[in-house]
C-alpha cells in the first residue's frame, strides 16, 4: 500500500507475547524515563519573589505621556478614540487657559480622557494613531478590580508622573522597559 | 490462679512503650510520605512541590492535618451511622496493627534488661500479617456500603475483589520464600538472612510478584481502581470529610510504610547491614541495633519511594487488564515459582 506521507508507521497489531503482557519491562522503561525528570532543572517560577518578564513586544495598559517639562502631550484631536476598533476610548476637548502653559503643551488638551479596560483589546492601534506621542502602551497589565466602575481608567490612572515634580516616580513608570530587560 | 507478682510487669512497660513507638512513628512517617509524595511527583513532573509552609514546605503535613482536623464533619442523612463510623476506624486500626510483629532491630539492653524491638514474635508472623491485610478490606467495604452511594459502592466492590484476587498471588508467592526459610517468624527469617544472604537472590520471581500485590492491596498506582477519581469521582470515601476522609488517606500511607517494612524482611534482610558480619561485632551492643534500625529505615525508605515512582509512572489499569494480571498472569507465575522452588530443593536435598 503506498501512503500518503513518509513519516507514516505502519501500526503493530500482534498480540502481545506473555512477557510483554505482564508490563515489567515496559514499566521499567518507563520508570527511567520518570527518574530522569526528577534530576531535570525544574521550570517552576516562585511567582510573588520571581517574575517572569513580558516579550518587549507586550502591549499593556496605557500611559498617557507627558514631555520633559512635564506638560501633558495629549491634544484631544480623537484620533485614538477613531481608531479604536473597540471603542473604548472616550474624551472631551478643552481650551488651555493663559497661565496654563506649563501643564498642557497645545492650545488643546484632553479635560476628560477615560479607557474602558473592559472593552480595551491591547491591539495598540491608539499608540500608532497618535501624532502627538501621546499614548502608548506600558509593559505592565491592567490589575483586577472587583467592579466594572474601577475598570473605566481616567486620565489620574492613565497619566505618566511628572518628571519635574516627581522625578523618582517618573523614572520608575518609564524605565519599567528597562528594568524588565535587565532581569532576564 | 495467676499469682500477680509472678507476672513480668516491666515486659508489659516495655511493650506498652514500644507499642506507642512505633505507632507514633508510623503516623509520623505516614505524614512526611504525604510530603514526600508531594514532592516526589513534583520532581518527575518537573515542579518543585510544596515550599511555602515552613522551610522546603516541610510543615506542609501538619498544615494538611490542621485542614482535615477543621473542616466540616457531615455525616449523610442516608448511611448507616455506625458502619459510616467504623470504616475509617477499621481502615486505620488494621493498617495500625499489622507493626505488631516487625522485628524492627536486634536486642537492645537498657538497665540490665534484654529488650527485643519487636512487639510480638508470634511465630507465625506472616500468616498474622496476611489475616490482618485481608482484614484492611472490611475498611472500604463498610465505608463504600454505608455511605449509601453507588460510586462509594461501585468503589468498594472494586477493591473487595482486587485485594481477594491479589491476595492468592501474593499468598503463593511467598511460599516458595517459606519453602526456603522453613519458618513462619518473621524475626527468625531476618536472622537466617543475616547468616547467609537476602531471599531476593534465591526468590527474585517471588519478589516481583509480592511487590506487585503489595502494591495492589495499598490500592497504589497502577492498581488504585477503587478510588480512580476519573471514573467514580472520588472512590469508596467520596463521603467522607473531615478527619474521618483523613483517616483513609493516612491509613494509605500507613500501609504503604508498613508493607514496605514487610517486603524489605522477607526479601532484603530486615535490619541486617550489608557487607557487614552482625555476629562479630555483638561487642557493639545496643549501637549495632541501632546501626540496624537505621538500616532497616533507610531500605524502608527506598521501597517508599519505589511505591511513588511506580505510581507517578504508570497509568492506573483498566479492570480487565487487573484482572487479567492478577489471575492469568500472576498465579500461574507464582504457581510455576513454588512448583520449581519445591523441585529445587527436593533435589538439593537428595
Amino acid at each position: 500500500m503506498t501512503t500518503l506521507t513518509d513519516r507514516a508507521k505502519p501500526v503493530n497489531r500482534k498480540p502481545m507475547t506473555f512477557l510483554e503482557s505482564i508490563y515489567l519491562w515496559n514499566i521499567f522503561l518507563g520508570m527511567i524515563i520518570t527518574i530522569k525528570h526528577f534530576f531535570k532543572k525544574k521550570a517552576t517560577v516562585q511567582y510573588p519573589e520571581q517574575t517572569r518578564s513580558y516579550s518587549p513586544v507586550f502591549r499593556g495598559v496605557q500611559i498617557l505621556n507627558r514631555d520633559e517639562e512635564g506638560r501633558e502631550r495629549c491634544t484631544a484631536c480623537g484620533l485614538c478614540a477613531l481608531a479604536c476598533p473597540a471603542e473604548a476610548i472616550t474624551m472631551e476637548a478643552a481650551e488651555r487657559m493663559p497661565g496654563e502653559e506649563h501643564l498642557y503643551r497645545e492650545e488643546k488638551y484632553a479635560a476628560k480622557y477615560e479607557i474602558n479596560m473592559l472593552r480595551c483589546i491591547f491591539c495598540g492601534f491608539c499608540e500608532e494613531a497618535c501624532p502627538k506621542d501621546a499614548i502608548y502602551l506600558s509593559e505592565t497589565h491592567a490589575p483586577p478590580a472587583y467592579n466594572r466602575k474601577n475598570f473605566i481608567y481616567n486620565k489620574k490612572d492613565l497619566l505618566i508622573p511628572d518628571p519635574v515634580t516627581q522625578p523618582e516616580e517618573y523614572a520608575q513608570a518609564k524605565g519599567l522597559r528597562e528594568i524588565s530587560k535587565k532581569n532576564k | 490462679m495467676i499469682h500477680l507478682l509472678t507476672v513480668d510487669w516491666l515486659l508489659l512497660l516495655e511493650k506498652l512503650i514500644l507499642i506507642v513507638i512505633v505507632v507514633m512513628a508510623s503516623l509520623v512517617i505516614a505524614m512526611y510520605e504525604t510530603y514526600a509524595e508531594r514532592k516526589i511527583a513534583a520532581f518527575m513532573q518537573d515542579r518543585i512541590g510544596p515550599n511555602r509552609a515552613g522551610p522546603l514546605g516541610l510543615l506542609q503535613p501538619l498544615a494538611d492535618g490542621g485542614k482535615l482536623f477543621f473542616k466540616e464533619e457531615i455525616i449523610p442523612n442516608h448511611s448507616n451511622k455506625i458502619l459510616f463510623i467504623l470504616g475509617p476506624s477499621l481502615a486505620m486500626l488494621t493498617a495500625m496493627i499489622t507493626s505488631a510483629v516487625i522485628p524492627w532491630s536486634g536486642d537492645i539492653n537498657l538497665f540490665g534488661r534484654t529488650v527485643s524491638l519487636q512487639i510480638a514474635d508470634v511465630n507465625i508472623g506472616i500468616l498474622y500479617v496476611f489475616a490482618v491485610v485481608s482484614l484492611g478490606v472490611y475498611g472500604i467495604m463498610i465505608g463504600g456500603w454505608s455511605s449509601n452511594n453507588k460510586f462509594s459502592l461501585l468503589a468498594a466492590l472494586r477493591g473487595a475483589s482486587q485485594v481477594i484476587s491479589y491476595e492468592l498471588a501474593m499468598g503463593l508467592s511467598l511460599i516458595a520464600v517459606l519453602m526456603i526459610t522453613q519458618t513462619l517468624s518473621l524475626k527468625e527469617i531476618v536472622e537466617q538472612q543475616m547468616a547467609s544472604h537476602w531471599n531476593i537472590l534465591y526468590q527474585p520471581l517471588a519478589f516481583i510478584i509480592f511487590f506487585t500485590c503489595a502494591l495492589a492491596e495499598c490500592n497504589r498506582t497502577p492498581f488504585d481502581l477503587p478510588e480512580a477519581e476519573s471514573e467514580l469521582n472520588m472512590g469508596y470515601h467520596q463521603e467522607y470529610s473531615s478527619m474521618k476522609l483523613g483517616f483513609y488517606l493516612f491509613a494509605e500511607y500507613v500501609n504503604m510504610f508498613i508493607s514496605s517494612a514487610i517486603v524489605v524482611t522477607l526479601f532484603f534482610g530486615g535490619y541486617d547491614i550489608p557487607f557487614l558480619d552482625e555476629a562479630a561485632h555483638a561487642d557493639w551492643g545496643n549501637w549495632l541495633a541501632l546501626a540496624g534500625l537505621v538500616c532497616f529505615m533507610l531500605k524502608i525508605g527506598f521501597f517508599i519511594f519505589l511505591f511513588m515512582w511506580i505510581r507517578w509512572t504508570v497509568p492506573r489499569f483498566r479492570y480487565d487488564q487487573l484482572m487479567d494480571l492478577g489471575w492469568k498472569k500472576l498465579i500461574p507465575l507464582a504457581l510455576a515459582n513454588m512448583v520449581i522452588t519445591g523441585a529445587v530443593i527436593l533435589w538439593m536435598n537428595k
